[in-house]
C-alpha cells in the first residue's frame, strides 16, 4: 500500500519534471557536450572539427592575447555592473516609494524597451552617438563644442551600450527587494542615531542585498560574453571575448578553438559568480 | 474642548513650582496637517521627568502622529516641541535624545540580538569595551542575556519585544517613546509585560511616553494619561482623575462604562447641579465645567456607583422606582439592566456574599426595585 503510493508519487514527480528535463538535456546538455568534445579536436582546411584530440586549443587560449581579452571583458562587465547598479538603485527606490497605483505603471515603463528588438535599439543608440548624430549636432548648435566628439568605437561607447541594454535586468530585482523593505527599519536606524548615510549602509543596503546580488549576476554574466553591443558600439575597434568566439565560429572558421574559449568563458563566469555570492552571503544570512 | 482641557493640565504644573518650567517633553499648540485634515489639532501638553505618560485614544485620534513628531519622524505644521527644555525645530531624529520602541519592533533582521542592541552605541561612537558592557547590561535588564547570539526571526514575539526595549534603553535616552509596543502580544503575555514595563520604568528612571488604544493598559501603567480624540487632547490627568472626573462626554464614555442621562439643567448650586430628564425625573450630580442653568447637559453615572434596593424613600435624592429588565451573573458582580421609564440603565451589584442559591440575587426580570445613588457619585457634563 505504502509502496504503491510512493510509486505513484514518484511517477507524478517524473511527469512534472519531464518537459523541463527533456528541454535541458536536448537543448543545453547535449550541445554543451558537443562543444566539449569539439574543443579538444583540430580543424581541417575548411574549419570543420577533425581528430586528433589534444589540448592545443586550450594552450592557444592561454596566449597573452586572449588572456588580456578575457581580463578586458571581465573589467568592462564589472564596470557595467557597477554603473548599472548606481543608476538603478535610485530608480528602483523611487518606484518602490511611489504610491501603489503608480508603481505598476512605472515598472511597465521600465519594461517597454523589451518590446523593441535589441538590435534595433542598439542601432538607434549608435545613430544618436554618431559623429554627425543628434548629440553632436545639439552640442555644436549650443556652442559647447566646435568639432564633433567621436564617441563611438571607444570602450566608453561599449560601456554605455551595455549599461543601456542591461538596466531593466538590474532595476527589476532591485525593485522587488526595495518594495518589500520595511521603512520602519530605516526610521529605527535613524532613531538609534544613524544619519541617512549610515542608515542606508548599515540597514537598508544589507537588507536589500538579495536584490543587489540577483541584479548584479543578471547584468554581469551576459555582459562578459556580449557580442552585438561590442560589435555595433565598438565599431570593430573594441574587442571582447564574445566577439572572438563569434569570429571563430564565423569568419575565422575555427570551431575547435571557439569551443575551447566558450568553455573557458563559462568556467570563468561561474567562478566569478560563486565568489560574488560567497562575498554577499555574509550579508544575506539572516534574511 | 480646548478651553476645558487647559486648566486641568496647567494646574498640577503650577503646584509644583520648583519644576514649573522643567519638563521632559513639552508640546505647545502643536498642529499637524495632512492636506486639509488635522491629524493633531492644537495639542498642548507638559510631560514631567520620570513620568509614565500615556497617549490614549481610538485609532486615528492623533496619538501616533504626536509620538512621531516627538521622535522627529514628522514635523509639526505649527507649534513647538521641546525635549528636555531644548526646542527641537527641525532637529533630525538621529540628533534627538529620545528612542523609540516601534509597534512592529523594527529589529534589524540581518543582525543578531547583540548587534541590534549595540547599534545605537556604535552610532554614538562609544568605544568597544563600553559598548559590550552596556549591551550585556541592557540584555540582562530585559532578562535575555542567553539569547545574544540569536537572530530576531529565531525568537518569539515577547522576546523580540524585549530586544526592542533593550535596544532603545541601552542608549539611556531622556525619553523613551513606545508605540503600542504590546499590541502584537497575546493577552496573558501582555498583562505580564505591562507590569514588567512599569517596574522597568521605575528601575531606569526614564520618562516613558506610551501610545495605546487600550484603556485598561493605560490605567494600569500610567502616572498620567492624555485622552485624545480627533487630533485633540481632551483631558490630561491621573488615571483616578480621568475615571472619576471625566471633563466631557467623550472621556466619560471612552474610559470604563457609564450611563448617560440627557436633560436640562434646572439649578446649579455650589458643586452640584440638578438635571431634569424629559420624562420629568430630576437627578443631582457634581457640576463640571461649562454647565449652566437652563442649558442641556448629560448626567454620567458609572454602573458600579449605584445601588438597587427593595425599599427606599421616594423623597431622597436620585432615588426612583424602576423595573428590572435583565440580570447577568458574571462572577465578581451581577450586571442588572433596569428601566426608568423609557431610559435603560446598567447597574453592577458587587457579589459580596458567596452563595449557590440563585434566589439570593433577589431581583428578577419584571420585578420592581428602587434605584439610588449619591449625588457625589454622578457627574453633570456640559452638552
Amino acid at each position: 500500500m505504502m509502496n504503491a503510493i510512493r510509486e505513484r508519487k514518484r511517477l507524478q514527480i517524473f511527469g512534472l519534471m519531464f518537459p523541463g528535463a527533456f528541454w535541458l538535456v536536448v537543448f543545453f546538455a547535449l550541445p554543451l557536450l558537443v562543444i566539449f568534445v569539439i574543443s579538444f579536436m583540430a580543424r581541417d582546411e575548411l574549419g570543420s572539427p577533425v581528430p586528433p584530440f589534444s589540448l592545443d586549443n586550450y594552450q592557444q587560449a592561454f596566449d597573452s592575447l586572449y588572456l588580456n581579452l578575457f581580463l578586458f571583458s571581465l573589467w568592462i562587465s564589472l564596470l557595467t555592473t557597477v554603473v548599472t547598479l548606481l543608476i538603478s538603485f535610485p530608480v528602483a527606490l523611487y518606484i518602490a516609494r511611489s504610491p501603489k497605483r503608480w508603481r505598476n505603471i512605472l515598472i511597465f515603463l521600465v519594461m517597454i524597451p523589451f518590446w523593441t528588438n535589441f538590435l534595433v535599439r542598439t542601432y538607434a543608440l549608435q545613430f544618436l552617438m554618431r559623429a554627425n548624430g543628434p548629440i553632436n549636432t545639439l552640442l555644436q548648435g549650443l556652442g559647447v563644442i566646435q568639432e564633433p566628439i567621436s564617441m563611438l568605437s571607444t570602450p566608453v561607447a561599449v560601456l554605455i551600450g551595455l549599461v543601456y541594454g542591461e538596466l531593466p535586468f538590474m532595476i527589476l530585482p532591485l525593485y522587488a527587494s526595495l518594495e518589500k523593505f520595511d521603512w520602519a527599519m530605516f526610521e529605527a536606524a535613524q532613531d538609534l542615531g544613524a544619519d541617512m548615510r549610515r542608515a542606508f549602509l548599515r540597514v537598508m543596503l544589507p537588507m536589500t542585498m538579495p536584490g543587489v546580488l540577483a541584479g548584479s549576476i543578471l547584468v554581469f554574466v551576459p555582459s562578459v560574453g556580449s557580442y552585438i553591443t561590442v560589435e555595433l558600439m565598438g565599431g570593430g575597434k573594441i574587442n571582447m571575448i564574445g566577439r572572438v568566439i563569434a569570429s571563430q565560429f564565423g569568419v575565422a572558421s575555427n570551431w575547435p578553438f571557439g569551443s575551447a574559449i566558450s568553455l573557458l568563458l563559462m568556467v570563468v563566469v561561474t567562478i566569478a559568480a560563486l565568489v560574488y555570492f560567497r562575498v554577499g552571503r555574509g550579508e544575506r544570512m539572516a534574511l | 474642548m480646548d478651553g476645558a482641557s487647559t486648566p486641568l493640565h496647567a494646574k498640577p504644573d503650577v503646584e509644583d513650582s520648583a519644576l514649573a518650567n522643567d519638563f521632559a517633553v513639552e508640546l505647545r499648540d502643536v498642529v499637524k496637517l495632512y492636506g486639509e485634515v488635522a491629524a493633531v489639532d492644537h495639542v498642548t501638553m507638559f510631560i514631567r521627568h520620570n513620568e509614565f505618560f500615556s497617549l490614549l485614544g481610538p485609532s486615528g485620534c492623533g496619538k501616533t502622529t504626536s509620538l512621531r513628531m516627538i521622535a522627529g519622524f514628522e514635523r509639526p505644521t505649527s507649534g513647538v516641541i521641546a525635549i528636555d527644555n531644548k526646542l527641537m525645530g527641525a532637529t533630525p531624529p538621529f540628533r534627538r535624545d529620545v528612542n523609540t520602541v516601534f509597534q512592529s519592533y523594527a529589529l534589524f533582521p540581518h543582525m543578531t540580538v547583540e548587534q541590534n542592541v549595540a547599534f545605537g552605541l556604535q552610532m554614538k561612537g562609544i568605544n568597544k569595551d563600553e559598548t559590550k558592557r552596556r549591551t550585556q547590561e541592557a540584555l540582562e535588564l530585559v532578562r535575555l542575556p542567553q539569547l545574544a547570539g540569536r537572530y530576531p526571526k529565531q525568537m518569539s514575539g515577547g522576546q523580540q519585544q524585549r530586544v526592542a526595549l533593550a535596544r532603545a534603553l541601552v542608549n539611556r535616552p531622556k525619553v523613551l517613546l513606545l508605540d503600542e509596543p504590546l499590541g502584537a502580544l497575546d493577552l496573558k503575555l501582555r498583562k505580564e509585560m505591562q507590569i514588567e514595563l512599569k517596574t522597568l520604568q521605575h528601575q531606569v528612571g526614564i520618562t516613558f511616553i506610551y501610545v495605546t488604544h487600550d484603556q485598561e493598559e493605560a490605567l494600569t501603567m500610567s502616572d498620567r494619561i492624555a485622552i485624545m480624540s480627533r487630533g485633540k487632547a481632551l483631558q490630561i490627568g491621573s488615571p483616578l482623575e480621568i475615571y472619576e472626573r471625566p471633563n466631557c462626554r467623550f472621556v466619560a464614555d471612552f474610559i470604563g462604562e457609564t450611563n448617560f442621562l440627557d436633560g436640562k439643567v434646572i439649578e446649579v448650586r455650589g458643586d452640584f447641579a440638578t438635571l431634569e430628564l424629559p420624562s420629568g425625573q430630576t437627578f443631582v450630580g457634581r457640576v463640571s465645567e461649562g454647565v449652566r442653568a437652563g442649558a442641556h447637559a448629560t448626567l454620567s453615572v458609572r454602573p458600579e456607583k449605584m445601588q438597587l434596593l427593595e425599599n427606599a424613600s421616594s423623597t431622597a435624592a436620585n432615588t426612583y422606582q424602576v423595573t428590572v429588565f435583565s440580570i447577568a451573573y458574571v462572577g465578581s458582580d451581577t450586571r442588572v439592566i433596569i428601566n426608568l421609564g423609557a431610559q435603560r440603565i446598567d447597574v453592577w451589584e458587587q457579589n459580596s456574599s458567596s452563595t449557590l442559591n440563585p434566589d439570593d440575587y433577589f431581583f428578577k426580570p419584571g420585578e420592581n426595585a428602587w434605584l439610588t445613588f449619591k449625588p457625589e457619585n454622578a457627574l453633570v457634563l456640559a452638552g
